[in-house]
Protein backbone atom coordinates (compact mmCIF):
# COMPACT_ATOMS: atom_id res chain seq x y z
CA UNK A 1 0.00 0.00 0.00
CA UNK A 2 2.54 2.48 1.15
CA UNK A 3 5.43 2.84 -1.20
CA UNK A 4 8.65 4.91 -2.55
CA UNK A 5 7.88 6.24 -5.87
CA UNK A 6 10.33 4.46 -7.66
CA UNK A 7 8.99 1.13 -6.37
CA UNK A 8 5.36 2.17 -7.15
CA UNK A 9 6.81 2.86 -10.34
CA UNK A 10 8.81 -0.27 -11.19
CA UNK A 11 6.36 -2.45 -9.54
CA UNK A 12 2.92 -0.63 -11.86
CA UNK A 13 4.36 1.22 -14.84
CA UNK A 14 5.40 -1.79 -17.76
CA UNK A 15 6.18 -0.63 -21.19
CA UNK A 16 3.51 -0.51 -23.27
CA UNK A 17 1.05 0.31 -20.62
CA UNK A 18 -1.72 2.51 -20.96
CA UNK A 19 -1.18 4.91 -18.33
CA UNK A 20 -3.32 7.95 -16.88
CA UNK A 21 -1.90 10.99 -15.24
CA UNK A 22 -4.94 12.95 -14.52
CA UNK A 23 -5.12 16.30 -12.25
CA UNK A 24 -6.84 19.25 -14.34
CA UNK A 25 -4.10 22.02 -13.78
CA UNK A 26 -4.37 21.65 -10.41
CA UNK A 27 -2.77 18.13 -9.08
CA UNK A 28 -0.65 17.24 -11.85
CA UNK A 29 1.32 14.28 -11.19
CA UNK A 30 4.69 15.42 -12.41
CA UNK A 31 7.12 14.10 -9.98
CA UNK A 32 5.52 10.21 -10.99
CA UNK A 33 6.10 11.63 -14.89
CA UNK A 34 9.37 12.60 -13.89
CA UNK A 35 10.48 8.70 -12.08
CA UNK A 36 8.71 7.30 -15.08
CA UNK A 37 11.20 9.16 -17.48
CA UNK A 38 13.82 8.15 -15.05
CA UNK A 39 12.82 4.62 -15.59
CA UNK A 40 12.66 5.18 -18.98
CA UNK A 41 9.41 3.71 -19.85
CA UNK A 42 8.92 3.04 -23.09
CA UNK A 43 6.18 2.52 -25.81
CA UNK A 44 3.48 4.33 -23.38
CA UNK A 45 -0.06 5.14 -24.44
CA UNK A 46 -0.61 8.38 -22.46
CA UNK A 47 -3.97 9.11 -21.40
CA UNK A 48 -5.07 13.14 -20.21
CA UNK A 49 -7.24 15.71 -21.24
CA UNK A 50 -4.68 18.51 -21.27
CA UNK A 51 -1.11 16.69 -21.86
CA UNK A 52 0.37 19.91 -20.22
CA UNK A 53 3.68 19.99 -19.45
CA UNK A 54 4.09 16.80 -18.11
CA UNK A 55 3.19 15.27 -21.38
CA UNK A 56 5.49 17.42 -23.16
CA UNK A 57 8.18 16.39 -21.01
CA UNK A 58 7.57 12.47 -21.24
CA UNK A 59 6.80 12.49 -24.80
CA UNK A 60 10.26 14.41 -25.95
CA UNK A 61 11.98 12.04 -23.51
CA UNK A 62 10.79 9.18 -25.86
CA UNK A 63 8.04 7.31 -23.44
CA UNK A 64 5.42 7.29 -25.72
CA UNK A 65 3.40 5.73 -28.80
CA UNK A 66 -0.18 6.90 -28.45
CA UNK A 67 -1.81 9.94 -26.87
CA UNK A 68 -5.03 10.18 -26.03
CA UNK A 69 -6.43 13.73 -25.02
CA UNK A 70 -8.53 16.82 -25.35
CA UNK A 71 -6.48 20.22 -25.38
CA UNK A 72 -2.79 19.87 -25.95
CA UNK A 73 -1.54 23.45 -25.22
CA UNK A 74 0.64 25.28 -22.68
CA UNK A 75 -2.27 26.64 -20.70
CA UNK A 76 -2.39 30.66 -21.27
CA UNK A 77 0.97 30.40 -22.65
CA UNK A 78 0.95 28.55 -25.98
CA UNK A 79 2.33 25.41 -27.52
CA UNK A 80 3.69 21.96 -26.17
CA UNK A 81 6.71 22.07 -28.26
CA UNK A 82 7.47 18.80 -27.54
CA UNK A 83 4.17 17.16 -28.62
CA UNK A 84 4.22 19.53 -31.64
CA UNK A 85 7.42 18.22 -32.64
CA UNK A 86 6.33 14.37 -32.61
CA UNK A 87 3.35 15.06 -34.28
CA UNK A 88 4.95 17.43 -37.28
CA UNK A 89 8.82 15.43 -37.22
CA UNK A 90 7.98 11.92 -35.78
CA UNK A 91 10.33 13.14 -33.15
CA UNK A 92 12.02 11.66 -31.16
CA UNK A 93 9.30 9.11 -32.49
CA UNK A 94 5.70 8.87 -33.88
CA UNK A 95 2.82 9.50 -32.00
CA UNK A 96 -0.57 8.06 -32.60
CA UNK A 97 -3.54 9.94 -31.91
CA UNK A 98 -6.68 9.45 -30.20
CA UNK A 99 -8.57 12.80 -29.86
CA UNK A 100 -11.67 14.07 -28.38
CA UNK A 101 -13.83 17.04 -27.01
CA UNK A 102 -13.10 17.68 -23.33
CA UNK A 103 -16.74 16.60 -23.24
CA UNK A 104 -16.24 13.77 -25.17
CA UNK A 105 -13.07 12.32 -22.94
CA UNK A 106 -14.94 12.89 -19.74
CA UNK A 107 -17.61 10.86 -20.79
CA UNK A 108 -15.41 7.86 -21.92
CA UNK A 109 -13.56 8.05 -18.23
CA UNK A 110 -17.19 8.16 -16.90
CA UNK A 111 -17.68 5.25 -19.11
CA UNK A 112 -14.84 3.34 -17.88
CA UNK A 113 -15.28 3.71 -13.78
CA UNK A 114 -18.80 2.45 -14.29
CA UNK A 115 -17.48 -0.37 -16.41
CA UNK A 116 -19.44 0.03 -19.29
CA UNK A 117 -18.59 -0.76 -23.03
CA UNK A 118 -19.28 2.99 -24.04
CA UNK A 119 -20.47 6.28 -23.14
CA UNK A 120 -23.03 8.82 -25.11
CA UNK A 121 -23.51 12.23 -25.07
CA UNK A 122 -24.83 15.34 -27.48
CA UNK A 123 -21.28 16.08 -28.73
CA UNK A 124 -19.35 16.18 -32.00
CA UNK A 125 -21.97 17.40 -34.24
CA UNK A 126 -20.50 19.64 -36.98
CA UNK A 127 -17.20 18.81 -36.75
CA UNK A 128 -14.69 17.00 -38.03
CA UNK A 129 -12.98 15.00 -35.58
CA UNK A 130 -15.03 11.82 -36.41
CA UNK A 131 -13.98 11.64 -39.89
CA UNK A 132 -10.49 11.36 -37.77
CA UNK A 133 -11.08 9.30 -35.18
CA UNK A 134 -13.19 5.97 -35.62
CA UNK A 135 -13.03 6.02 -31.95
CA UNK A 136 -15.72 8.69 -32.16
CA UNK A 137 -19.41 6.88 -33.07
CA UNK A 138 -22.71 7.28 -33.13
CA UNK A 139 -25.70 5.27 -31.62
CA UNK A 140 -29.38 5.47 -31.94
CA UNK A 141 -31.49 6.41 -29.12
CA UNK A 142 -33.64 3.11 -28.26
CA UNK A 143 -36.81 5.38 -27.04
CA UNK A 144 -36.73 8.30 -28.72
CA UNK A 145 -34.72 7.60 -32.29
CA UNK A 146 -32.45 10.54 -31.60
CA UNK A 147 -28.85 10.05 -32.60
CA UNK A 148 -26.13 10.45 -29.95
CA UNK A 149 -21.86 10.47 -30.32
CA UNK A 150 -20.84 7.54 -28.68
CA UNK A 151 -17.27 6.95 -27.67
CA UNK A 152 -14.85 3.69 -26.11
CA UNK A 153 -14.55 3.60 -22.26
CA UNK A 154 -11.00 4.58 -21.19
CA UNK A 155 -9.87 1.91 -19.04
CA UNK A 156 -6.20 2.61 -18.04
CA UNK A 157 -4.08 0.28 -17.47
CA UNK A 158 -2.80 2.71 -14.43
CA UNK A 159 -4.27 5.79 -13.20
CA UNK A 160 -1.47 8.01 -11.39
CA UNK A 161 -3.16 11.20 -9.18
CA UNK A 162 -1.76 13.73 -6.97
CA UNK A 163 -3.82 14.38 -3.72
CA UNK A 164 -3.61 16.37 -0.99
CA UNK A 165 -3.35 13.93 1.56
CA UNK A 166 -3.71 9.85 2.75
CA UNK A 167 -4.40 8.44 5.95
CA UNK A 168 -2.63 5.03 7.08
CA UNK A 169 -5.30 2.95 5.28
CA UNK A 170 -4.66 4.61 2.26
CA UNK A 171 -8.11 6.30 2.27
CA UNK A 172 -7.60 9.77 -0.17
CA UNK A 173 -8.81 13.06 0.17
CA UNK A 174 -8.67 15.80 -2.84
CA UNK A 175 -9.48 18.91 -2.43
CA UNK A 176 -10.31 22.45 -4.94
CA UNK A 177 -10.17 21.76 -8.91
CA UNK A 178 -10.77 17.75 -9.42
CA UNK A 179 -11.42 17.66 -13.39
CA UNK A 180 -12.06 14.04 -14.38
CA UNK A 181 -9.84 12.79 -11.15
CA UNK A 182 -12.41 10.86 -9.59
CA UNK A 183 -13.48 8.67 -12.86
CA UNK A 184 -10.09 8.43 -14.30
CA UNK A 185 -8.92 6.82 -10.40
CA UNK A 186 -12.21 4.41 -10.59
CA UNK A 187 -11.70 3.33 -14.19
CA UNK A 188 -8.28 2.13 -13.41
CA UNK A 189 -7.31 -1.29 -12.74
CA UNK A 190 -4.39 0.23 -11.04
CA UNK A 191 -4.24 3.28 -9.27
CA UNK A 192 -1.80 5.03 -8.00
CA UNK A 193 -1.31 8.33 -5.77
CA UNK A 194 1.33 10.50 -4.50
CA UNK A 195 0.26 12.33 -1.58
CA UNK A 196 1.35 15.92 -0.08
CA UNK A 197 0.97 14.45 3.91
CA UNK A 198 -0.18 11.12 5.30
CA UNK A 199 -2.21 11.70 8.62
CA UNK A 200 -3.27 8.81 10.78
CA UNK A 201 -7.33 9.39 10.02
CA UNK A 202 -8.71 11.42 7.69
CA UNK A 203 -11.37 14.02 9.36
CA UNK A 204 -14.73 12.85 7.90
CA UNK A 205 -15.78 15.16 5.20
CA UNK A 206 -19.10 14.84 3.74
CA UNK A 207 -18.20 15.81 0.29
CA UNK A 208 -14.36 16.20 -0.16
CA UNK A 209 -13.35 13.62 -2.74
CA UNK A 210 -12.37 10.37 -1.06
CA UNK A 211 -11.04 7.48 -2.97
CA UNK A 212 -11.06 4.42 -0.35
CA UNK A 213 -8.64 2.40 0.32
CA UNK A 214 -9.80 -0.56 -1.53
CA UNK A 215 -9.70 0.81 -4.86
CA UNK A 216 -5.61 2.63 -4.45
CA UNK A 217 -3.50 -0.03 -5.21
CA UNK A 218 -0.23 2.22 -3.69
CA UNK A 219 -0.05 5.22 -1.88
CA UNK A 220 3.42 7.43 -2.38
CA UNK A 221 4.18 10.04 0.46
CA UNK A 222 5.86 13.00 -2.16
CA UNK A 223 5.50 16.54 -0.97
CA UNK A 224 5.95 19.23 -3.97
CA UNK A 225 4.70 16.13 -5.65
CA UNK A 226 2.52 18.52 -8.35
CA UNK A 227 4.93 21.07 -8.58
CA UNK A 228 5.08 23.20 -11.26
CA UNK A 229 1.26 22.33 -11.00
CA UNK A 230 0.02 23.46 -7.75
CA UNK A 231 -1.46 21.55 -4.67
CA UNK A 232 -5.03 23.91 -3.28
CA UNK A 233 -3.64 24.67 0.47
CA UNK A 234 0.20 23.63 -0.11
CA UNK A 235 1.62 25.34 -2.46
CA UNK A 236 0.24 27.60 -5.80
CA UNK A 237 0.66 27.08 -9.96
CA UNK A 238 4.29 28.45 -10.65
CA UNK A 239 2.77 30.13 -13.94
CA UNK A 240 6.16 31.57 -14.56
CA UNK A 241 7.78 28.30 -14.76
CA UNK A 242 5.13 27.54 -17.40
CA UNK A 243 5.89 30.49 -19.31
CA UNK A 244 9.88 29.73 -18.94
CA UNK A 245 9.25 26.00 -20.31
CA UNK A 246 7.82 27.28 -23.48
CA UNK A 247 11.52 28.86 -24.28
CA UNK A 248 12.93 25.62 -22.84
CA UNK A 249 11.45 23.43 -25.02
CA UNK A 250 11.04 24.93 -27.91
CA UNK A 251 14.36 23.52 -29.34
CA UNK A 252 15.58 19.80 -29.02
CA UNK A 253 18.78 20.50 -27.62
CA UNK A 254 17.57 22.68 -24.79
CA UNK A 255 14.99 20.48 -24.10
CA UNK A 256 17.40 17.44 -23.82
CA UNK A 257 20.00 19.78 -21.86
CA UNK A 258 17.30 20.62 -19.29
CA UNK A 259 16.13 17.65 -18.83
CA UNK A 260 19.45 15.65 -18.13
CA UNK A 261 20.34 17.87 -15.92
CA UNK A 262 17.16 18.46 -13.79
CA UNK A 263 15.36 15.42 -14.13
CA UNK A 264 17.12 12.72 -15.47
CA UNK A 265 20.50 14.06 -12.83
CA UNK A 266 18.08 14.30 -10.13
CA UNK A 267 17.79 11.24 -7.99
CA UNK A 268 14.35 11.91 -6.85
CA UNK A 269 11.97 14.73 -7.07
CA UNK A 270 13.41 16.43 -3.53
CA UNK A 271 16.62 16.87 -5.55
CA UNK A 272 14.48 18.01 -8.34
CA UNK A 273 13.01 20.66 -5.96
CA UNK A 274 16.28 21.68 -4.74
CA UNK A 275 17.76 22.44 -8.31
CA UNK A 276 15.54 24.32 -9.00
CA UNK A 277 15.63 26.64 -5.49
CA UNK A 278 19.33 26.82 -5.84
CA UNK A 279 19.10 27.97 -9.52
CA UNK A 280 16.26 30.38 -8.38
CA UNK A 281 17.92 31.79 -5.75
CA UNK B 1 -9.84 57.50 -25.14
CA UNK B 2 -7.81 58.17 -28.13
CA UNK B 3 -4.78 57.05 -26.26
CA UNK B 4 -6.52 52.96 -25.47
CA UNK B 5 -5.21 50.37 -27.40
CA UNK B 6 -6.86 48.18 -30.07
CA UNK B 7 -6.83 45.16 -27.44
CA UNK B 8 -8.35 47.25 -24.77
CA UNK B 9 -11.25 48.86 -27.04
CA UNK B 10 -11.89 44.77 -28.13
CA UNK B 11 -12.15 43.28 -24.83
CA UNK B 12 -14.35 46.99 -23.66
CA UNK B 13 -16.44 46.22 -27.07
CA UNK B 14 -16.78 42.14 -26.04
CA UNK B 15 -17.64 43.19 -22.25
CA UNK B 16 -20.38 45.21 -23.00
CA UNK B 17 -22.61 42.71 -24.84
CA UNK B 18 -22.87 40.85 -22.00
CA UNK B 19 -25.38 41.11 -20.10
CA UNK B 20 -25.85 41.20 -16.15
CA UNK B 21 -27.00 37.47 -14.74
CA UNK B 22 -26.15 35.91 -17.80
CA UNK B 23 -24.58 32.49 -17.51
CA UNK B 24 -21.42 32.69 -18.93
CA UNK B 25 -18.81 29.77 -20.11
CA UNK B 26 -15.68 31.29 -20.04
CA UNK B 27 -12.12 30.97 -22.04
CA UNK B 28 -8.35 32.02 -21.33
CA UNK B 29 -7.08 34.59 -22.79
CA UNK B 30 -8.89 38.04 -23.88
CA UNK B 31 -12.60 36.47 -23.43
CA UNK B 32 -11.61 36.08 -19.75
CA UNK B 33 -10.47 39.67 -19.31
CA UNK B 34 -13.85 40.33 -20.99
CA UNK B 35 -16.17 38.73 -19.08
CA UNK B 36 -14.49 39.79 -15.88
CA UNK B 37 -14.24 43.54 -17.14
CA UNK B 38 -18.43 42.88 -17.41
CA UNK B 39 -18.62 41.55 -13.76
CA UNK B 40 -16.83 44.69 -12.42
CA UNK B 41 -18.85 47.39 -14.21
CA UNK B 42 -22.59 46.66 -15.65
CA UNK B 43 -23.01 42.83 -14.73
CA UNK B 44 -22.26 42.77 -11.69
CA UNK B 45 -24.66 39.61 -11.39
CA UNK B 46 -22.90 37.52 -14.29
CA UNK B 47 -22.31 34.31 -13.45
CA UNK B 48 -18.92 33.07 -14.39
CA UNK B 49 -18.22 29.33 -15.68
CA UNK B 50 -14.72 28.37 -16.24
CA UNK B 51 -14.40 24.44 -17.66
CA UNK B 52 -12.12 23.73 -14.84
CA UNK B 53 -15.42 23.18 -12.76
CA UNK B 54 -15.36 26.76 -10.95
CA UNK B 55 -18.83 28.26 -11.08
CA UNK B 56 -19.80 31.76 -10.11
CA UNK B 57 -16.22 32.74 -9.57
CA UNK B 58 -14.82 36.13 -9.03
CA UNK B 59 -11.60 36.20 -9.43
CA UNK B 60 -9.61 39.60 -8.25
CA UNK B 61 -7.06 38.40 -11.24
CA UNK B 62 -6.78 37.22 -14.15
CA UNK B 63 -5.67 33.58 -14.16
CA UNK B 64 -2.93 32.26 -16.59
CA UNK B 65 -4.25 28.92 -17.20
CA UNK B 66 -7.84 27.90 -16.58
CA UNK B 67 -7.43 26.26 -13.14
CA UNK B 68 -5.48 28.45 -11.18
CA UNK B 69 -6.25 28.41 -7.75
CA UNK B 70 -7.67 31.73 -7.77
CA UNK B 71 -10.83 30.55 -9.38
CA UNK B 72 -11.45 27.65 -7.08
CA UNK B 73 -10.67 30.09 -4.25
CA UNK B 74 -12.98 32.77 -5.48
CA UNK B 75 -16.11 30.27 -6.70
CA UNK B 76 -19.59 29.81 -5.48
CA UNK B 77 -18.87 26.36 -5.77
CA UNK B 78 -16.43 23.96 -7.32
CA UNK B 79 -17.61 20.70 -8.84
CA UNK B 80 -16.23 17.78 -11.55
CA UNK B 81 -15.78 18.27 -15.20
CA UNK B 82 -17.91 15.67 -16.44
CA UNK B 83 -20.54 17.63 -14.28
CA UNK B 84 -19.42 21.09 -15.92
CA UNK B 85 -19.87 19.54 -19.57
CA UNK B 86 -22.93 17.39 -18.74
CA UNK B 87 -24.99 18.95 -15.93
CA UNK B 88 -24.47 22.80 -17.30
CA UNK B 89 -23.48 22.63 -20.54
CA UNK B 90 -25.04 19.78 -22.49
CA UNK B 91 -28.40 20.38 -20.02
CA UNK B 92 -28.22 24.03 -21.49
CA UNK B 93 -27.85 25.73 -18.74
CA UNK B 94 -25.14 28.02 -20.17
CA UNK B 95 -26.22 31.22 -22.18
CA UNK B 96 -23.32 32.50 -23.28
CA UNK B 97 -20.14 30.67 -25.02
CA UNK B 98 -17.04 32.68 -25.42
CA UNK B 99 -14.39 31.16 -27.90
CA UNK B 100 -11.15 31.92 -29.43
CA UNK B 101 -9.85 30.07 -32.55
CA UNK B 102 -6.84 30.23 -34.59
CA UNK B 103 -8.96 30.07 -38.12
CA UNK B 104 -12.47 30.93 -38.46
CA UNK B 105 -14.69 31.04 -41.78
CA UNK B 106 -17.88 33.45 -42.85
CA UNK B 107 -20.14 30.98 -41.64
CA UNK B 108 -18.35 31.14 -38.23
CA UNK B 109 -16.76 27.66 -37.88
CA UNK B 110 -13.78 27.59 -35.96
CA UNK B 111 -10.64 25.95 -36.48
CA UNK B 112 -8.30 25.27 -33.39
CA UNK B 113 -6.91 21.79 -34.59
CA UNK B 114 -4.13 21.74 -37.32
CA UNK B 115 -2.74 24.36 -39.68
CA UNK B 116 -2.57 22.00 -43.10
CA UNK B 117 -3.47 18.47 -43.14
CA UNK B 118 -4.82 16.43 -40.17
CA UNK B 119 -2.69 13.64 -40.52
CA UNK B 120 0.92 15.42 -41.56
CA UNK B 121 -0.08 19.40 -40.22
CA UNK B 122 2.70 22.08 -40.89
CA UNK B 123 1.06 23.42 -37.18
CA UNK B 124 -0.50 21.45 -34.95
CA UNK B 125 -2.40 23.62 -32.88
CA UNK B 126 -3.91 22.79 -29.08
CA UNK B 127 -6.84 20.62 -30.66
CA UNK B 128 -10.62 21.09 -29.35
CA UNK B 129 -10.85 21.25 -25.63
CA UNK B 130 -14.49 22.54 -24.43
CA UNK B 131 -15.28 24.19 -27.51
CA UNK B 132 -17.06 21.63 -30.15
CA UNK B 133 -19.80 21.35 -26.96
CA UNK B 134 -19.78 25.02 -25.87
CA UNK B 135 -20.54 25.86 -29.77
CA UNK B 136 -23.02 22.99 -29.78
CA UNK B 137 -25.34 23.96 -26.15
CA UNK B 138 -24.77 27.51 -25.39
CA UNK B 139 -27.93 29.93 -26.60
CA UNK B 140 -25.29 31.82 -28.27
CA UNK B 141 -21.81 32.05 -28.57
CA UNK B 142 -19.32 34.97 -29.28
CA UNK B 143 -15.75 34.60 -30.67
CA UNK B 144 -12.82 37.11 -29.99
CA UNK B 145 -10.22 37.32 -32.39
CA UNK B 146 -7.72 39.74 -33.83
CA UNK B 147 -8.62 40.13 -37.87
CA UNK B 148 -6.22 38.76 -40.32
CA UNK B 149 -6.23 37.10 -43.70
CA UNK B 150 -4.67 34.16 -41.73
CA UNK B 151 -7.51 33.63 -39.67
CA UNK B 152 -10.19 35.05 -40.99
CA UNK B 153 -10.20 32.40 -44.39
CA UNK B 154 -12.29 31.09 -47.19
CA UNK B 155 -11.38 27.41 -46.53
CA UNK B 156 -10.72 26.23 -42.63
CA UNK B 157 -8.12 22.94 -42.36
CA UNK B 158 -9.93 21.62 -39.72
CA UNK B 159 -13.62 22.24 -38.63
CA UNK B 160 -13.30 21.66 -35.28
CA UNK B 161 -16.77 23.12 -33.65
CA UNK B 162 -19.59 24.14 -35.51
CA UNK B 163 -20.87 27.99 -36.12
CA UNK B 164 -23.29 28.31 -38.79
CA UNK B 165 -21.90 25.12 -40.97
CA UNK B 166 -22.54 25.86 -44.68
CA UNK B 167 -25.21 28.88 -43.83
CA UNK B 168 -28.70 29.24 -44.97
CA UNK B 169 -29.95 27.12 -42.33
CA UNK B 170 -27.29 24.15 -41.97
CA UNK B 171 -26.96 24.36 -38.55
CA UNK B 172 -30.45 23.64 -37.47
CA UNK B 173 -30.92 21.35 -40.07
CA UNK B 174 -27.87 19.49 -38.14
CA UNK B 175 -29.72 19.10 -34.84
CA UNK B 176 -27.43 21.57 -32.84
CA UNK B 177 -29.18 22.86 -29.47
CA UNK B 178 -27.71 26.49 -28.94
CA UNK B 179 -28.15 29.39 -31.02
CA UNK B 180 -24.75 30.00 -33.01
CA UNK B 181 -22.20 32.89 -32.71
CA UNK B 182 -23.96 36.14 -32.50
CA UNK B 183 -21.36 37.82 -32.52
CA UNK B 184 -17.39 37.91 -33.67
CA UNK B 185 -15.30 40.99 -31.96
CA UNK B 186 -12.19 41.65 -34.22
CA UNK B 187 -9.72 44.41 -33.95
CA UNK B 188 -11.61 45.86 -36.86
CA UNK B 189 -14.75 45.56 -36.05
CA UNK B 190 -18.06 43.34 -35.12
CA UNK B 191 -19.13 40.68 -37.27
CA UNK B 192 -22.56 39.04 -36.90
CA UNK B 193 -24.43 36.65 -39.02
CA UNK B 194 -27.18 37.89 -41.83
CA UNK B 195 -30.30 36.81 -40.84
CA UNK B 196 -31.09 34.61 -43.57
CA UNK B 197 -27.72 33.62 -45.13
CA UNK B 198 -26.07 33.69 -41.84
CA UNK B 199 -22.70 34.53 -43.31
CA UNK B 200 -20.70 37.09 -41.24
CA UNK B 201 -20.72 40.55 -42.11
CA UNK B 202 -19.40 43.63 -40.88
CA UNK B 203 -22.01 45.59 -38.68
CA UNK B 204 -19.91 47.72 -36.58
CA UNK B 205 -16.61 49.40 -36.61
CA UNK B 206 -14.52 51.40 -34.12
CA UNK B 207 -13.90 55.16 -34.26
CA UNK B 208 -10.87 55.39 -36.16
CA UNK B 209 -10.88 51.97 -38.71
CA UNK B 210 -12.47 51.88 -41.84
CA UNK B 211 -14.49 49.66 -44.34
CA UNK B 212 -11.20 49.27 -45.95
CA UNK B 213 -9.26 48.46 -43.08
CA UNK B 214 -11.94 45.56 -42.16
CA UNK B 215 -12.02 44.39 -46.14
CA UNK B 216 -8.16 44.10 -45.95
CA UNK B 217 -7.85 41.77 -42.96
CA UNK B 218 -10.62 39.74 -43.70
CA UNK B 219 -9.64 36.58 -46.21
CA UNK B 220 -13.72 36.57 -47.78
CA UNK B 221 -15.13 39.43 -50.13
CA UNK B 222 -16.56 40.78 -46.58
CA UNK B 223 -20.10 42.10 -46.74
CA UNK B 224 -21.50 45.32 -45.07
CA UNK B 225 -24.69 45.73 -43.42
CA UNK B 226 -27.27 47.54 -44.92
CA UNK B 227 -26.87 49.66 -41.23
CA UNK B 228 -23.22 50.05 -40.33
CA UNK B 229 -22.79 51.19 -36.63
CA UNK B 230 -20.00 52.86 -34.73
CA UNK B 231 -18.64 50.96 -31.86
CA UNK B 232 -19.02 53.31 -28.57
CA UNK B 233 -15.28 54.82 -27.32
CA UNK B 234 -14.25 53.58 -24.21
CA UNK B 235 -15.74 55.08 -21.20
CA UNK B 236 -13.09 56.47 -18.40
CA UNK B 237 -14.77 53.90 -15.85
CA UNK B 238 -14.43 50.94 -18.67
CA UNK B 239 -10.57 51.41 -19.37
CA UNK B 240 -9.81 52.62 -15.70
CA UNK B 241 -11.39 49.23 -14.39
CA UNK B 242 -9.71 47.32 -17.38
CA UNK B 243 -6.45 48.59 -16.96
CA UNK B 244 -6.85 47.73 -12.93
CA UNK B 245 -7.57 44.24 -13.14
CA UNK B 246 -4.72 43.84 -15.69
CA UNK B 247 -2.12 45.64 -13.91
CA UNK B 248 -3.41 43.50 -10.63
CA UNK B 249 -2.42 40.63 -12.85
CA UNK B 250 0.58 41.35 -13.82
CA UNK B 251 1.55 42.69 -10.24
CA UNK B 252 0.34 38.92 -9.20
CA UNK B 253 2.19 36.73 -11.92
CA UNK B 254 5.26 38.61 -10.99
CA UNK B 255 5.41 37.64 -7.57
CA UNK B 256 8.20 35.23 -6.81
CA UNK B 257 6.60 31.37 -6.13
CA UNK B 258 7.62 29.44 -3.61
CA UNK B 259 9.37 26.07 -4.77
CA UNK B 260 7.72 23.34 -2.48
CA UNK B 261 11.03 21.55 -0.85
CA UNK B 262 10.05 19.50 1.79
CA UNK B 263 11.21 19.68 4.96
CA UNK B 264 14.84 17.64 5.53
CA UNK B 265 13.84 13.88 6.88
CA UNK B 266 10.84 13.91 4.20
CA UNK B 267 11.01 12.14 0.86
Amino acid sequence: MHLSLADAIENCVADGASIALEGFTHLIPFAAGHEIIRQRRRDLHLIRMTPDLVYDQMIGMGCARKLTFSWGGNPGVGSLHRLRDAVEHQWPNALELDEHSHAGMATAFCAGASRLPFGVLRGYVGTDLPARNPNIRHVTCPFTGESLAAVPAINPDVTILHAQRADREGNVAIEGIVGAAREAALAAQTLIVTVEEIVEDLPPAMNAIVLPHWIVSAVVHCPGGAYPSYAQGHYTRDNAFYQRWDAIARERDSFRSWMDINVIGARDHRTFLAGLQQAAS
Amino acid sequence: MSDCTRDEWMTIAASRLLADHAVCFVGIGLPSAACNLARLTHAPGIVLIYESGTIGTRPVVLPLSIGDGELAETAACVISLPEVFSYYLQAGRVDVGFLGAAQIDRYGNLNSTVIGPYDAPTTRLPGAGGAPEISLHAKQVFVMAKASTRSFVEQLDFRTSAGYLDGHGARERSGAFGGGPRAVITDVGLLAPHPETQELQLVALYVGTSVDEARAAIGWPLRIADHLDTIAEPTAHELNTLRALNARTVEAHARPVHIPLPAEGLP
